[in-house]
């Protein structure tokens, strides 16, 4: 596990002040060098309004650099993640009005796929700072899920959240039998049962890799959910109100997915809550 | 073992289902006869439709006890099959569609009807109601004409009652007479309770008092029937005649749109017809079992298929005949075989005698269908719901009867969806979110099942939720969560309300909440709700909420003040509240005798930050005595306070098990130590879990982050006092 840099992308939005804070506060929690890069000429004004955003974050030693990179935003931004190993991107979302729901931006959502670091997707960046108290991340069969759960700990552990419960999603294919009759019904109710547990056993497994030190004091809960792959989970989180949701990168990501969307491209398109994807 | 006892019960229960398909035969008889001549078809093939049905559905369907038959609902397509493609295509056209039929079955596709606003099919029966009405009036005051449409023939109905009145030839009067009285026996026939009189369904009398009325004529009184030969049921053949006359379907006209457009509507209707009679049929099942709709629709495709080549109409389930059954003791297929069976000898034995029965009075049984489909009944109910139902639902009715019956449904189908866009004022939030997976599913616990659904959820994407609920075992508790959902229509409402009837009928339920920050235009339970952000709307809303507190308050005998209070400054000491603001109280249980009150409570979570609001149900106790300050949770639930408090789960000795189970905390552990004695930690460890917490001077005690259910309330509501009393009682 290693997010030694954490990069964010600065642009002079309205949200310019709660993404630096967020991004500082979550270095300062790893023990990570924050990177600010704006895509942009370098400017003695930007710089300082920056610093000056920061220097509340500087006397508990935060150590940050600025990068200025030129060219168009999305690929200055990816090789700037590139040249300085940044291994966790923060990026913010938008809102949409009249109704809680959240969104990406059309450049953060190509960082999101095409960045070769973890990306840290904000739904609300504030500048006091909300507890992280309940993180969701998913046990899909997959064998990347083992690493997005032990960085689901891993970051558990460093900001001091007390709740960690993993997902499995059983999709409906996965009960191939059709409910017809009462018969039916019966036979797919015990093979839905069956698959719970073997899930919950599954889970328990990968529990084992996690350090032990990072299982202290928090509680871990186990939960099966029905529903399509890689969308219900960001249901999930919605409505048990999740504070940060941990999931695995997609696999790849062709024409298809876009037009029909699956796994990420769903939860990119409606954010249910914080979302950290593994990579 | 078990299935010799099967057999054996099969055996058993022969002797019934034997008696309740020979009731089931004497409706069905009058009805198929009735409803072929509606059809212009020869009356037989009504009959021949029942036997194919009953004797093949029977063996191969996957419903119990519906019967089935040639469907009213086909009246409308075959009446227009008939006179555009001609008799011996319609029978092609019939078998085309029982095919049709059987593809659907295999594909899974048999309950097209969910997939259509339930507004919309109510206006297409309407309107096959009114197709009905309109053409068999005439006829049943003898006075046959021949209109281009049905609006042209319902507008003649005073006309033909004037004509009627002023009849001069004896023969019209008689047949005139003849329809009236049968008309009144159907009317009347529900209202007088007698066991014997209601043995023999109201048609079957028609029957019998026109039979022995043409004897009576002829045997003693030596003359012939006063009633007009023009309106006695034309020539019904001999079952020699029938074999040796078989039709020929004529396929000449398989390339030509007519052909196909008939055979698309019959296939629509039929499966329509067929779910919506299994449905309502599957309801009134007192062995609780659940058809199966696909196999079901596979076993009337074949038999469509077979009857057409027979020379008989399409065959769905049936609703009326259905209900018979059941009321006779029907209880399983035998009962559908053995309707068959006695049509069978009846046409064998006495084919010729059905001849004496008065076309008219025969034409009055179809009135009061058709009656029945297109009542002013439908039409208010349909205001009641809300106004924008009474639109689709007469889009579609008028459409079904200028146009088509296809065009009919798109129309319905098109009308309301453009008024949920209209109602939503968004067209997005459709075209956005219509293909995503919107429905989450999962246990909450060993019992109970959560469902929440997102975005909308309207006639087009109700498969989604229904699949999520089809695999529910109906024993269980269902709490479907609206919350996050900004519309939700009319279709859905109705289909979950009879997904709760079908729940409470097994002993599980069905909870819907997440409406309480809806808006809706009427109180109906199955209006449909949408989520705008006005704030004048939403003082009418929460209606069912309201009820059901009102409900809790008449049986505990409490008060209930459904008003927002934000006086709320009791609450404030708790230790849950310290990161929470509360914004009101509402929907307030208060009873005098135990200091006690519950409520919905609305907050939020964390100051200054626009987290979601959280809407929760508490339960708020004041003690007789001081007791110590305390917060008592499930595992689960603590590491929250933990880690703002600072302070330590209270290990009881000699209870290893409760202090593992049950998180503890409190500012002071040894008067905490003496609170909780063997009786309470008992009553913890064999109760439910619950966030208990105590500010001194009062309990507050809830379970979930959401609005509890009535059921939920309950529980509450009890364990809190038993509580109470263990507590007072130190």
């Amino acid at each position: 596990m290693n997010f030694n840099r954490i990069g964010v992308g600065v642009a002079f939005s309205p949200n310019l002040k709660a993404n630096i804070y967020e991004a500082a506060r979550l270095s300062l929690f790893m023990g990570s060098e924050l990177m600010l890069i704006h895509v942009g000429k370098e400017d003695a004004k930007k710089t300082q309004i920056i610093n000056g955003h920061l220097s509340e974050f500087e006397k508990q030693k935060l150590s940050y650099k600025i990068i200025f990179v030129n060219g168009r935003p999305v690929e200055a931004i990816l090789n700037a993640i590139q040249e300085n190993k940044i291994n966790l991107m923060v990026l913010g979302a938008l809102k949409q009005e009249s109704f809680f729901k959240y969104y990406l931006g059309s450049i953060a959502r190509e960082i999101t796929r095409k960045a070769k670091c973890s990306v840290l997707l904000l739904i609300n960046p504030s500048i006091k700072r909300v507890p992280c108290k309940h993180i969701v991340v998913n046990g899909l069969k997959d064998p990347k899920t083992e690493e997005t759960i032990k960085s689901a700990f891993f970051i558990g552990k460093k900001l001091s959240a007390s709740k960690i419960t993993i997902v499995e999603e059983i999709a409906q294919e996965e009960i191939n039998i059709k409910v017809d009759d009462d018969r039916s019904l019966r036979e797919s109710t015990i093979i839905r049962e069956r698959l719970r547990l073997r899930e919950k056993k599954r889970v328990k497994k990968l529990i084992k890799s996690v350090p032990n030190e990072q299982l202290e004091g928090v509680g871990i809960n186990s939960q099966p959910i029905f529903g399509q792959r890689g969308y219900s989970i960001g249901h999930y989180a919605q409505v048990v109100r999740a504070d940060l949701l941990v999931m695995n990168a997609p696999s790849k990501v062709s024409f298809w997915d876009k037009l029909f969307p699956n796994d990420i491209e769903y939860i990119l398109e409606d954010l249910p809550t914080d979302v950290l994807i593994i990579r | 073992m078990k299935k010799r006892q099967n057999i054996s019960t099969a055996l058993k229960s022969i002797p019934r289902n034997l008696f309740s398909g020979l009731v089931v035969s004497l409706i069905a008889l009058p009805l198929s006869l009735g409803l072929a001549m509606a059809c212009d078809a020869p009356p037989i093939s009504g009959v021949i439709a029942s036997i194919a049905g009953g004797m093949l559905v029977s063996v191969f369907g996957g419903s119990f006890v519906t019967i089935s038959g040639p469907g009213k609902g086909l009246v409308g397509v075959i009446l227009i099959a008939v006179s555009t493609l001609g008799l011996n295509a319609t029978y092609a056209a019939i078998i085309c569609s029982g095919i049709l039929l059987l593809i659907l079955g295999f594909l899974r596709l048999g309950k097209l009807s969910d997939y259509f606003p339930s507004s919309a099919i109510q206006g297409v029966l309407a309107a096959i109601g009114l197709i009905i009405l309109g053409k068999q009036f005439h006829i049943m005051l003898a006075n046959k004409i021949a209109k281009e449409n049905t609006i042209e023939y319902l507008v003649a109905v005073p006309k033909t009652i004037i004509t009627a009145l002023n009849y001069s030839d004896t023969g019209l009067k008689y047949a005139a007479l003849a329809g009236v009285i049968s008309l009144l026996i159907m009317v009347f026939y529900s209202k007088i309770r007698n066991r014997y009189l209601q043995l023999v369904p109201a048609p079957m009398w028609i029957v019998i008092l026109s039979l022995s009325y043409s004897y009576y004529y002829e045997f003693v009184l030596g003359l012939s029937n006063p009633i007009s030969k023009k309106y006695m049921i034309p020539e019904i053949p001999n079952i020699q005649k029938i074999i040796t006359d078989l039709p020929v379907p004529d396929f000449g006209l398989i390339s030509s749109s007519a052909f196909w457009i008939s055979v698309v509507a019959l296939t629509l209707i039929a499966s329509i017809e067929s779910l919506l009679s299994i449905k309502a049929v599957d309801r009134l099942d007192p062995m609780k079992r659940r058809s199966n709709v696909n196999k079901d629709i596979k076993a009337l495709g074949l038999s469509t298929v077979f009857s057409g080549f027979l020379g008989g109409l399409n065959v769905v389930a049936v609703i009326a005949p259905s209900s018979v059954n059941i009321s006779n003791g029907g209880s399983n297929r035998f009962s559908n075989f053995s309707h068959a069976v006695f049509l069978t000898l009846f046409i064998v034995l006495f084919s010729t005698e059905l001849e004496r029965i008065p076309l008219s009075a025969l034409m009055a049984i179809l009135v009061y269908t058709g009656y029945k489909l297109a009542s002013p009944e439908i039409i208010r109910r349909m205001f009641l719901i809300g106004k924008e139902q009474l639109i689709i639902f007469l889009v579609t009715l008028f459409v079904t009867l200028k146009v088509g019956l296809i065009s009919g449904i798109v129309a319905g189908v098109f009308t309301t969806f453009i008024i949920h866009v209209f109602i939503n004022k968004s067209f997005q939030l459709f075209f956005k979110n219509i293909l995503k997976p919107n429905v989450l599913m999962y246990k909450e616990n060993d019992e109970n099942y959560f469902i929440s659904v997102k975005h909308f959820s309207s006639f087009l994407n109700f498969r989604n939720l229904k699949n999520k609920l089809d695999v529910i075992p109906e024993k269980n508790s269902v709490v479907i969560d609206f919350s996050l959902c900004a519309f939700v229509d009319h279709t859905v409402m109705e289909n979950i309300s009879s997904y709760q009837a079908l729940f409470n009928k097994k002993g599980g339920s069905i909870d819907v909440i997440g409406f309480d920050v809806f808006g809706a235009d009427t109180l109906d339970p199955f209006a449909l709700k949408n989520l705008i952000p006005i704030s004048g709307l939403m003082k009418n809303n929460a209606g069912k909420r309201k009820k059901d507190f009102e409900a809790l308050a008449s049986n505990l005998k409490m008060k209930y003040t459904p008003k927002n209070n934000t006086a709320t400054d009791h609450l404030t000491g708790f230790s849950y509240f310290i990161t929470k603001q509360i914004s009101h109280t509402y929907n307030l249980l208060s009873s005098n005798e135990s200091n006690c009150c519950l409520f919905d409570i609305s907050y939020s979570e964390g100051v200054s930050i626009a987290k979601e609001n959280i809407r929760s149900t508490m339960m708020y106790i004041q003690t007789k005595k001081i007791i110590p300050q305390f917060t008592l949770t499930k595992e689960g639930y603590l590491e929250r306070f933990y880690s703002l408090t600072g302070e330590k789960d209270i290990d009881i000795p000699g209870y290893e098990n409760f202090s593992k189970r049950f998180y503890l905390n409190g500012k002071n552990p040894k008067k905490i130590l003496e609170l909780f004695d063997e009786k309470i930690i008992h009553f913890f460890e064999n109760n439910e879990y619950y966030h208990v917490e105590s500010d001194g001077a009062a309990l507050l005690v809830f379970s979930k982050e959401r609005v509890a259910t009535v059921k939920e309330i309950e529980k509450l509501l009890t364990f809190g006092l038993y509580l109470t009393g263990l507590v007072d009682k130190k």
